[in-house]
């Protein structure tokens, strides 16, 4: 299934996302505070570290779905391209259609088919589209996520249908057909059994070869598995959460520098 | 090995295709003839006893009252047989389950007696034609029942409520809308405001609509006023039940919408509205029930008429309550049968109406 993935895909310079000196508040608690990191283009990046350390809030500003939460605040810059998303030209609803994020739990709509929740993107933002391209975006999109073979033949059935694994692939489509530059995913496989975790691993290790991902995980070898680059959060008690060390995951998991990431990635804690 | 099998019998055993025996699930959960008996026995038993001093020692009479000293042998005796083989624990959940049907078969039987009765009532008036083709005009309520009909008051019933339905449904999911999805601080009260009108008792609606519309503005008593009426008892029903139902909406989904780039009023709009459609057709469901019976509404508001009117803004409109109402108030027998065939027409409409909305509002797909 994987060799037949990428083709028909666009091939568009994949973008890089650089994170600079974010902080982020829930109400007047300060949970991430000075994160640096530069996500490569083309390039699988894993978020790692122990519960509450502040790794999905920092996905979450990354395509500013943090400031959905009411009371929450941030300060740094996010950039795309170079370009500050976070800038006054910037809309919030045009970030989010080119950074997709793909949740924990699979969320498709449930009173819409499963075609129509591939393009669910596009009829959220008011993008009209014709028929003959809409149907080659579902394939596509369908295609790219590794969903296509299983659901070809029941396209117009609800989307509820499909088993949790299938459910979070068809959500990993429906953010791919909005052709977004980059790609979050926040733990998308703790809710999935081993059989459909390995399912996504395989679709994020083909994507990541022209894509530029982010990948928040609590599972190390996972990490291991579809990421080049890793990053490892960790918030002391009572501080607030930030990376402790960066690098490739090879790098990061055969040789950490610090002592607080060889504990960690040896199964010391956490 | 001490076996009396060779060791390859077990691999071989395996190995061959084995035939299907078609197997029948074991009944776990069957009641014993213990419990058939006590449970027969004591209901004879207290029947007897009841019958015995109630009737025959005491001289007492009255249905209501032999029935409820007949539960409270039966319990008793109930109990009794029950503990001699039962710890305590067994026989408060027997006591418990017996009580639980008791009340629902209580519930379904009041139900159904209601149904059945004026079902039966109505017969010699419903199984005539004219009953559904003609109005009353120039009928007088003495008249044998092959002549005249309530085809004004179904009119005049159907158009009320559409009219309310159009007026109330979109006020009322507004409002329900304005407090789930925006919130902030005046919802509160709003909420406060939408849930102590719910219980508004429908005479203060139609009060309300002819002191203010047809006393002060000068409106003309007509079905549009009883209409108006009905959406002010109707939109607080609406936006109550449709709250909840997008309450229940989950999170993941409005934000799964807003990380596509959906603005907040297109999440509402694509996403919670349609995930809540099966409890906002519910919402409707409920509003309509509770309009459609209304009776002092359209008597204050308009008044009873015999002819048919298709137009909701002149003269009055007849609508199938009052009519019941008006009929059965003159004791004619004639008449109050009318009236009870006028109640087993709007019961049916009730039921169609219910079953048309959920067949609409079903999920898509959905494996229901």
């Amino acid at each position: 299934m994987t060799s037949t993935m990428i083709e028909g895909s666009p091939v568009t310079a994949a973008a890089s996302l650089e994170a600079v000196d974010v902080a982020a508040w829930f109400g007047s608690s300060l949970v991430i505070d000075n994160v640096n990191l530069r996500m490569q283009p083309a390039t699988v990046t894993a978020l790692i570290g122990p519960s509450g350390c502040g790794k999905s809030t920092f996905l979450r500003v990354l395509n500013r779905m943090h400031e959905a939460v009411p009371g929450a605040q941030m300060a740094g810059e996010v950039l795309l391209n170079g370009e500050d998303i976070y800038a006054p030209g910037h809309r919030v609803t045009s970030v989010r259609q080119r950074i997709g994020i793909v949740f924990q739990k699979p969320n498709p709509f449930p009173a819409m088919s499963i075609a129509d929740n591939v393009t669910a993107g596009l009829v959220l933002t008011g993008t009209r589209i014709s028929r003959h391209d809409r149907e080659t975006l579902v394939e596509e999109s369908l295609t790219r996520a590794g969903l296509w073979n299983e659901v070809k033949d029941r396209l117009e059935t609800s989307g509820s249908a499909l088993s949790g694994g299938q459910q979070q692939r068809l959500c990993i489509a429906r953010a791919l057909a909005n052709k977004p530059d980059v790609l979050l995913m926040d733990e998308p496989c703790s809710a999935l059994d081993p059989m459909s975790t390995r399912w996504i691993e395989d679709t994020i290790r083909e994507l990541g070869k022209t894509m530029t991902i982010v990948i928040v995980t609590h599972n190390l070898a996972q990490a291991v598995r579809v990421s080049q680059w890793s990053a490892f959060f960790l918030a002391e008690p009572g501080e607030p959460g930030g990376i402790v060390e960066q690098g490739s995951t090879d790098q990061l998991f055969s040789a950490p520098q610090d002592p607080r990431t060889a504990d960690y990635v040896s199964g010391g804690f956490g | 090995m001490t076996t009396l099998h060779e060791p390859g019998d077990a691999v071989a055993a395996s190995d061959a295709p084995v035939a299907r025996v078609a197997r029948t699930p074991r009944k776990i959960r069957r009641l014993t003839p213990d419990d058939w008996t006590s449970l027969v026995g004591a209901l004879l038993a207290s029947f007897a006893l009841v019958t015995l001093i109630y009737e025959h020692l005491l001289n007492l009479s009255g249905v209501l009252g032999y029935l409820v000293c007949w539960y409270a042998a039966f319990v008793v005796v109930y109990a009794t047989v029950l503990r001699m083989a039962n710890s305590r624990k067994v026989v408060i959940e027997r006591l418990v389950t017996v009580t639980l049907y008791l009340a629902a078969s209580i519930v379904v039987g009041a139900l159904l007696s209601t149904v059945v009765y004026t079902f039966a009532q109505g017969f010699h008036a419903y199984v005539h034609l004219n009953f559904f083709t003609h109005d009353m005009t120039g009928v007088s309520p003495t008249a044998p029942l092959s002549q005249g009909g309530i085809l004004h008051a179904i009119v005049g019933t159907v158009i009320e409520v559409a009219i309310a339905v159009i007026a109330s449904v979109p006020l009322g999911i507004g409002t329900a809308v304005y407090l789930s999805e925006v919130g902030g601080r005046w919802s509160q009260s709003v909420r406060t405001v939408v849930e102590a009108m719910t219980a508004l008792p429908e005479i203060l609606a139609g009060l309300f609509v002819y002191v203010v519309l047809i006393v002060y503005v000068g409106m003309p008593k007509t079905g549009l006023a009883v209409s108006l009426a009905m959406a002010v008892t109707m939109v607080p029903i609406i936006a109550r039940a449709s709250e909840v139902a997008l309450r229940v909406v989950p999170n993941g989904l409005r934000e799964a919408s807003e990380a596509l780039g959906a603005t907040h009023w297109r999440t509402v709009y694509k996403v919670v509205l349609p995930s809540a459609r099966a409890g906002l057709a519910t919402a409707t469901i409920l509003a309509v029930a509770r309009g459609i019976g209304e009776t002092a509404v359209p008597l204050i508001t308009s008044g009873a008429s015999s002819f048919l009117n298709f137009n909701p803004v002149t003269n009055p409109m007849n609508s199938l309550p009052l009519y019941i109402y008006t009929s059965y108030t003159t004791h004619e027998p004639s008449a109050v049968t009318r009236a009870f065939g006028a109640a087993s027409v709007l019961l049916a409409m009730v039921v169609v109406l219910f079953v048309v909305t959920r067949f609409l509002s079903r999920d898509k797909g959905a494996p229901r």
